[in-house]
C-alpha cells in the first residue's frame, strides 16, 4: 500500500473539491474494497478523503412515492430497513446474498456500486490485465475463465460486476445523484452509470473524477413477486457464478436484470417484452448476443433455466 | 505531507490515543501497537473473518477498516469479552462444545457468534428469512448463514452452532 | 521403551481420565485470545522489525538481476535481502523446491527477496519497488499433457504392485467396471498463514514459527542457513492450522532469519495470504485409472489401479493407489504409480496423502461396480471385506471393523430406504444418499518426552510435540494424569520447542497416539524412579489419587518428589509389529444430498462417520478431528480446486476467495460415532490415528450421493453445478 495523506471532509461539497483538485485522489467509506485492492497496489491513491462523517445516510421517502437512499448508508441498514423490505423485497434480498455481516456492517451503498471486479487476474500484479493496466493485454479470456463474463464482452476484457446490490438496482430502475467538483449536480439513471469493457475496461463508470455519489433514489414500488436468486459453488460468502434479479407480476410480465454475466448488470427490456412470449424466449433475447468461453457456457444454460423456473413458479 | 495522523479510540473500555501511519489498519493497530493480539490475521483482505471484533455494537472485519476511521469508537476485542477468570458465555460454550480445533479463527467466530444473537434479535434480516416482514426466528439455517463470513478450516462449524445454540437458549 | 510386543493390561486402561471427553486444557487460552500464534508477541520487550516476502512473478526460469535501490531508500526500510545475495544454499531434506537462495525459479511465488522496516505498513510498500528481471523459461503446467511422458518414480514406496494375474482375471470376468477419475490440486488453506519471528544473538538463532515438525524445521533451517542444528533454538507453541502444509521448513522462517541477520534485530514475517497457495505446498492432482472385476455374485476377482501425478524435479508421486491394495478382497491384483515432470510449485503431504485422492476415486468405483452388479453397494463392501493383507494373506489386519461400521452406519442412517437413482424430490431439489469406505493407515513414529514430578505434587511433562488442533495438549495431559494418578489440573503440558524431547510431530494421523506412548514411556521411566526412591516394589506399585501405593504403605506423590524433583524421560520406539500385522484404521460415511433441480447447486442435508480407530483417547476432541475432516471432505468434493492456469503456470485462485472451502452454510449437523474397540498392536495407548480417516472417503460418499440424487455420474472433482446442469430435468 501506498502512503497517502488523509482528511476527513466535513461537506459533500469540500468531498468533492478535495478528489478533483488531485488527480489521485479518492474517496473512502466502507473501504472493504477500497483497502482490500490498495494492499496490492491494485489502487494506489496518494491523498483519501475519508466521507463517513458527512450526513448521507438517511433513507427517505421521495415525494414521487419512491424512496431516497443516502451513498453511506450501510447494506445491513439498507437491507433491514422496513419499507425496503416491504416494497422492494429485491433489495433487501439482494444485499443480504452479498458478503458477509462483518462486511455489510462496513460497506455503503455507494461504495457497493462502485465495487471492481474479482478477475483473478485483475487481483495479481504479476498478470496482464486491461482493466487494471490499460494495454497489457487480459489473461482471463484463454485463461481461466469459468466466473467470467459472456455478454458484452470484449477482446481486451471479459470481467464481470461482482455486485448484488446493483442488480436490483438496475431491476429497479434506480437513478443515482452525484456531485461535482465545480459543484453542479447530476442524475444517472442506473442504466446509463456503467459502462461495457470495450476497449477501455478501465473505465467502469459514467462518473468524472471528484463527481460523489449523494444518493441512490428508487421510484415508486413496482410491486410483483421479488426474486433474486443467486448461483454460486458454495452456499454463502462467494461471489454470484449467475444471479437473477426478477420482479415477477401476476400477468406474467416482469422485469430481469442479471448479474455474473455481464461488466454490467445485465438487463434488456427488448427480452422482458418476449415474457409475454415466454420465459423461454425471454431468456434467449437476454442472451442472445452470448460469447461465451468452454469454461463458462454452462452459464447461458444456466440463465435460460433460471428465468425459466422463476417465471413459471411465479405463474403457478 | 503528512502520513501519520492520531486516533482516538476506546478499546475494550479503555481509552487510547494513538499517532499512527495512515495505513495501519484497524487490526494492525490492534495487534501490532496494543499488543491485543487476540484478533487474528488469516487473510488481511476480508475473505476469512478471523480478525472480526465488534464496533460500536457491530461485527465488522477489522482489516478492512483503516484505525483512522474509528475516531471516538468503542472497539471490543475477543480479549475484552472475556478473559480466563471471567468468561464470556459464549467463550464458555466453546470450550464445553469444542467450537474449535486450532484456535485461529476461534476469537473471530465467538465475536461473530455474540453479535449474531443481537441481530437476530433486534430483527436484522438474512439471506436465509423465508419473510421478509415478519419476525426472525432463531433457526439453525439462520445462524449459519450468517456465520459464514467465518471460515474455520478446521470444520468445526458443527460444534460452533452447539454452543452459539447453548448460549442462546441459555441451557448449557 | 521399545514396543515390540502387544499390549497388555497396563495403567491407561483404568481410564479414569483417558478416554474421557476432556475439555481442552488450552481451551480457556484460546477462547479468550491469549493463546500465542507464531506472528504475535513472545516478548514484549523484543524491538521486532517487520519482513514483506517479495515473489516471483515467473512461473520458470532465472532470476536475471534484482534491483533494490528503490526499496532501500524507501521509508523505514532497514535492509533488503534478495535471492541472489543469499546465493545458493544446501536445501532441507525435506524440501524439493529451493525456498529461498540462488538465481533458479522453480515455481511461481518462489520467495525471491525479503524487504525489512520498521512497520508492517513500510515493509510492504517497500516490497512493491523491488524489480526483479528474469529469464523465463518454458515449463510443463498441464498434466493431462505431461502424463504421457510420466515414468516409474525412484524411491517411492513400491511404484508397481502385481499379485496373481490381473490382466487375464479382468478379460475373464463377467461384470467389468473401467473408468478414469481425476482429482484437483488442492490447497491446505489453513487459518494461520506462515510466520515466523527471528531473533539473533551472535551467532545463536531464537525462532518462533508454525510448524507441525520441530526437529524437522530445526535440521532443515540449519541445514539451509549453513549452521550448526544446536545453534537453533525453535519453538511452536500454538499453530494455526496446517493439515501438512507446515510439515516441511517453509520460507518465512528462512526469510526471518536472513532479514534479522541483515537487519541486525528480530524480525517477523508472515507469508501474504495471496501468497500462500503457490509459495508453499499443495496435494497434487491426479489422473486415477480404476479396473475391477467381479464375478456376477459380487466377489471381487480382478482389481487394479494406476495414478499418474506431476511434481517438479527430485519429488514425489501422489500415493494415490496405496488404500486399494489392502481395502478389498481379490485374487489378482495389481497397481502402478506413474509421476510426471511439472514446473508448478511443489507438491506434497495434505491431509492424509495418498488416501484421500485415492479414496475419492476408488469409492467411487466401488459404487459403480455395485451397481452394475445390483447389489446394495454396503453389503457389496462387505462382501469383499478381507481380514488379511490381500497381496499376503499370511499378515492379518491387527484389527479390522470395516463391517461393523458399515452395518451400524447402514442402520444408523437408514440406508434401507434409499432409492434408486433420480427418484427423490423435495421443495425444487433431487435428493440423494451416498455411502463411502473409509480407510487410512496407521503409522507409528518414534517419540519421546520428559515428565517432571514437583515437590508440589505438581508434575511438567515436555515434548516437542506440536498442537495444530488435534488435542494433543489434551490427550498428552490426560495420559500423564492417568499413568501417575492424579488429577488433569495437576498436569502441565508444554510442547512445541526444540529444547524438549523429539517427538513424532503431527502429520500421517500419527501424532495422537505416537505421542502419548512417548509420554507413557516417559511416565513408566518416572514411575520406576518414584518406586525406587520410595523403596517400593515396583511390581506391585499403584499409582492413584495423587498417592502411590504398595502393599499397605501408601504416601503422597509431592512426598516421593523430594525437593529437586523426580525426572523420567524416554523415547517410545517401534518393534515389528507394523511389518507382522497391517496396522489401519476404518470407516464408513453416510451423506445425504440435496441437488437443486434448476442449477444444480449441491448441499449437503445429513452427514454421519462411523470409525473404527482403536481406542479414542478423547471422545471430544477425536470427535472434532472427525468433524473436520467431513467438513474439509465436502470442500473436496463440491468447491476446492487450486485452477491451474496452463500457460502461464500457477494456481490462479490464490486467496481465501478465490479457492472455496466450506463456510458455515454448507455444514449441517454431522453425526460421529466410534466403535468401542482397542488395538493391542498399536501401542500401550492400543489407539490409532483418526484426524485422516474422517476425510477419507467423504467426498466418494458425496459424489455417490449426487448420483443416487441426480442419475449423473461425475468422475472429476470437484462436482460443480457445470458438470451436473446437463444431465438435469428440463425446466417446464
Amino acid at each position: 500500500m501506498r502512503a497517502f495523506t488523509y482528511e476527513r471532509a466535513t461537506s459533500v461539497q469540500e468531498a468533492a473539491n478535495l478528489v478533483a483538485a488531485y488527480p489521485n485522489a479518492k474517496f473512502i467509506a466502507g473501504g472493504t474494497n477500497l483497502l482490500d485492492l490498495m494492499k496490492l497496489e491494485i489502487e494506489r491513491p496518494a491523498r483519501l478523503i475519508d466521507v463517513n462523517g458527512l450526513e448521507l445516510d438517511r433513507i427517505e421517502a421521495t415525494p414521487e412515492g419512491g424512496l431516497r437512499i443516502g451513498a453511506l448508508v450501510r447494506n445491513t441498514d439498507l437491507a433491514a430497513h422496513d419499507t425496503v423490505r416491504r416494497d422492494y423485497g429485491l433489495l433487501s434480498r439482494a444485499l443480504l446474498a452479498g458478503a458477509s455481516g462483518q462486511l455489510r456492517n462496513r460497506a455503503t451503498t455507494a461504495g457497493n456500486l462502485l465495487q471492481r471486479t474479482r478477475c483473478p487476474y485483475f487481483y495479481d500484479t504479476n498478470q496482464p490485465c486491461n482493466k487494471r493496466n490499460p494495454g497489457s493485454g487480459c489473461a482471463a479470456i484463454d485463461g481461466f475463465s469459468r466466473q467470467h463474463a459472456v455478454v458484452g464482452v470484449s477482446d481486451a476484457c471479459i470481467a464481470t460486476h461482482p455486485s448484488d446490490m446493483a442488480i436490483a438496482m438496475r431491476a429497479l430502475d434506480a437513478t443515482i445523484e452525484t456531485v461535482k467538483g465545480d459543484g453542479t449536480g447530476r442524475t444517472i439513471p442506473i442504466t446509463d452509470f456503467y459502462r461495457l469493457p470495450g476497449e477501455t475496461p478501465h473505465i467502469e463508470t459514467v462518473l468524472e473524477h471528484g463527481e460523489i455519489i449523494t444518493a441512490v433514489v428508487l421510484p415508486p414500488p413496482v410491486g410483483g413477486r421479488q426474486v433474486y436468486r443467486k448461483v454460486r459453488d458454495r452456499a454463502s460468502y462467494a461471489f454470484a457464478l449467475v444471479s437473477i434479479g426478477a420482479v415477477v407480476q401476476s400477468d406474467g410480465t416482469g422485469r430481469i436484470a442479471v448479474g455474473g454475466v455481464a461488466h454490467k448488470p445485465w438487463r434488456s427490456e427488448e427480452a422482458e417484452a418476449e415474457l409475454a412470449n415466454g420465459p423461454g424466449r425471454a431468456a434467449a433475447v437476454l442472451m442472445a448476443d452470448a460469447r461465451p468461453t468452454e469454461q463458462n457456457r454452462f452459464k447461458v444454460d444456466l440463465v435460460e433455466r433460471m428465468v425459466a423456473a422463476i417465471f413459471t413458479e411465479a405463474r403457478g | 505531507m503528512d502520513f501519520t495522523s492520531t486516533v482516538s479510540l476506546k478499546v475494550n473500555g479503555q481509552p487510547y490515543q494513538l499517532t499512527l501511519d495512515n495505513r495501519t489498519t484497524l487490526l494492525d493497530a490492534l495487534r501490532e501497537h496494543l499488543h491485543l493480539t487476540g484478533t487474528k490475521k488469516g487473510c488481511d483482505h476480508g475473505q476469512c473473518g478471523a480478525c472480526t471484533v465488534i464496533a460500536d455494537g457491530r461485527r465488522i472485519n477489522s482489516c478492512l477498516s483503516l484505525a483512522l476511521m474509528h475516531e471516538g469508537d468503542e472497539i471490543t476485542t475477543i480479549e475484552g469479552l472475556g478473559q480466563p477468570e471471567n468468561m464470556h458465555a459464549m467463550q464458555s460454550a466453546f470450550v464445553r462444545h469444542d467450537g474449535f480445533q486450532c484456535g485461529y479463527c476461534t476469537p473471530g467466530q465467538i465475536c461473530s457468534s455474540v453479535a449474531v444473537l443481537q441481530e437476530i434479535a433486534t430483527g436484522i434480516p438474512s439471506h436465509v428469512t423465508e419473510d421478509l416482514t415478519g419476525t426472525i426466528a432463531l433457526t439453525p439455517e439462520e445462524v449459519r448463514e450468517r456465520m459464514s463470513g467465518n471460515i474455520c478450516r478446521c470444520g468445526a462449524y458443527s460444534n460452533i452452532l452447539d454452543a452459539i445454540f447453548e448460549v442462546a437458549e441459555g441451557t448449557p | 521403551m521399545q514396543f515390540d510386543k502387544p499390549a497388555t493390561t497396563n495403567p491407561i486402561d483404568r481410564l479414569n481420565v483417558v478416554g474421557r471427553p476432556v475439555p481442552r486444557v488450552d481451551g480457556e487460552l484460546k477462547t479468550t485470545g491469549n493463546a500465542r500464534y507464531a506472528y504475535e508477541w513472545h516478548d514484549p520487550q523484543m524491538d521486532y522489525a517487520y519482513g514483506h516476502p517479495v515473489g516471483a512473478a515467473i512461473a520458470k526460469g532465472r532470476v536475471r538481476s534484482i534491483d533494490t535501490e528503490a526499496a532501500k531508500k524507501a521509508p523505514g526500510v532497514l535492509a533488503v535481502v534478495t535471492t541472489l545475495d543469499v546465493g545458493e544454499r544446501e536445501k532441507g531434506k525435506y524440501n524439493t523446491a529451493t525456498v529461498f537462495g540462488g538465481d533458479k525459479i522453480q515455481h511461481y511465488h518462489q520467495a525471491v527477496a525479503v524487504v525489512v522496516a520498521r512497520s508492517f505498513e513500510e515493509a510492504r510498500a517497500a516490497g512493491a519497488l523491488v524489480k526483479v528481471e528474469y529469464a523465463p523459461e518454458d515449463g510443463a503446467y498441464d498434466l493431462e499433457e505431461a502424463m504421457d511422458g510420466a515414468v516409474k518414480p525412484d524411491g517411492s514406496d513400491k511404484p508397481d504392485t502385481a499379485v496373481g494375474d490381473f490382466e487375464r482375471a479382468f478379460a475373464d470376468a463377467p461384470v467389468t467396471l473401467d473408468a478414469v477419475y481425476r482429482t484437483p490440486d488442492q490447497s491446505h488453506a489453513m487459518m494461520e498463514p506462515h510466520a515466523s519471528i527471528a531473533a539473533w544473538k551472535d551467532d545463536d538463532l531464537t525462532i518462533w514459527t508454525s510448524s507441525q515438525m520441530i526437529d524437522w524445521w530445526r535440521s532443515d533451517l540449519a541445514t539451509t542457513l549453513g549452521i550448526d542444528k544446536e545453534r537453533v533454538h525453535l519453538m511452536s507453541p500454538f499453530i494455526g492450522g496446517g493439515f501438512g502444509g507446515k510439515l516441511f521448513l517453509r520460507a518465512d522462517a528462512v526469510l526471518a532469519a536472513f532479514a534479522a541477520k541483515a537487519a541486525g534485530r528480530p524480525v517477523k514475517v508472515a507469508l501474504p495470504r495471496p501468497l500462500v497457495a503457490n509459495n508453499t505446498t499443495h496435494r497434487p492432482a491426479t489422473v486415477q485409472r480404476i479396473r475391477i472385476g467381479a464375478e456376477r455374485n459380487g466377489r471381487i476377482t480382478a482389481i487394479g489401479h494406476q495414478s499418474w501425478s506431476g511434481d517438479l524435479p527430485g519429488g514425489q508421486p501422489e500415493l494415490a493407489v496405496n488404500q486399494t491394495r489392502l481395502l478389498y478382497a481379490g485374487a489378482n491384483r495389481k497397481t502402478a504409480m506413474r509421476l510426471a515432470t511439472l514446473d508448478l510449485p511443489e507438491g506434497n503431504s495434505m491431509r492424509a496423502p495418498g488416501e484421500a485422492p485415492g479414496m475419492m476415486a476408488l469409492e467411487i468405483a466401488i459404487d459403480e461396480m455395485a451397481e452394475k452388479l445390483q447389489m446394495d453397494p454396503v453389503e457389496f463392501r462387505i462382501l469383499n471385506d478381507t481380514q488379511v493383507d490381500p497381496e499376503k494373506p499370511e499378515r492379518p489386519f491387527s484389527h479390522r471393523n470395516l463391517i461393523g461400521c458399515l452395518r451400524l452406519g447402514a442402520e444408523r442412517f437408514g440406508w434401507q430406504k434409499r432409492g434408486a437413482p433420480a427418484t427423490r424430490r423435495e421443495d425444487g431439489a433431487l435428493i440423494g444418499v451416498g455411502v463411502a469406505a473409509a480407510f487410512r493407515n496407521n503409522l507409528l513414529m518414534p517419540s519421546g518426552a520428559r515428565v517432571r514430578l514437583d515437590g508440589d505434587g505438581m508434575i511438567t511433562v515436555e515434548t516437542d510435540m506440536t498442537d495444530i488442533g488435534t488435542g494433543s495438549y489434551t490427550i498428552i495431559a490426560q495420559t500423564v494424569a492417568e499413568m501417575m494418578g492424579v488429577d488433569i489440573d495437576r498436569v502441565t503440558v508444554r510442547l512445541g520447542d526444540s529444547r524438549f524431547p523429539v517427538s513424532s510431530g503431527s502429520g500421517g494421523q500419527f501424532g495422537g497416539n505416537s505421542s502419548t506412548s512417548g509420554v507413557y514411556a516417559a511416565c513408566v521411566k518416572l514411575r520406576a524412579a518414584v518406586a525406587a526412591r520410595l523403596g517400593f516394589n515396583t511390581q506391585d506399585v499403584v499409582f492413584d489419587g495423587g498417592r502411590v501405593r504398595s502393599g499397605d504403605r501408601a504416601v503422597p506423590l509431592s512426598q516421593a518428589a523430594g525437593a529437586d524433583g523426580l525426572i523420567g524421560e524416554d523415547t517410545m520406539t517401534w518393534g515389528d509389529l507394523d511389518k507382522t500385522h497391517q496396522q489401519s484404521t476404518f470407516g464408513a460415511h453416510f451423506v445425504e444430498v440435496g441437488v437443486d433441480i434448476v442449477t444444480g447447486e449441491t448441499r449437503i442435508r445429513r452427514m454421519l462417520a462411523v470409525c473404527a480407530a482403536g481406542r479414542i483417547l478423547n471422545p471430544l476432541t477425536a470427535r472434532s478431528q472427525v468433524i473436520g475432516a467431513m467438513t474439509m471432505g465436502a470442500g473436496a468434493a463440491l468447491s476446492e480446486e487450486l485452477v491451474v492456469d496452463t500457460r502461464r503456470g500457477f494456481f490462479v485462485n490464490h486467496d481465501l476467495a478465490g479457492y472455496e472451502v466450506p463456510v458455515h452454510a454448507d455444514i449441517p449437523h454431522q453425526d460421529v460415532i466410534f466403535m468401542d474397540e482397542t488395538d493391542p498392536f498399536s501401542s500401550p495407548m492400543k489407539a490409532k490415528g483418526v484426524g485422516e480417516l474422517g476425510l477419507c472417503g467423504v467426498a466418494a460418499a458425496i459424489a455417490n450421493a449426487i448420483y443416487n440424487a441426480t442419475g449423473v455420474r461425475v468422475r472429476d472433482y470437484p462436482i460443480t453445478l457445470d458438470k451436473l446442469i446437463g444431465g438435469l430435468p428440463e425446466v417446464a
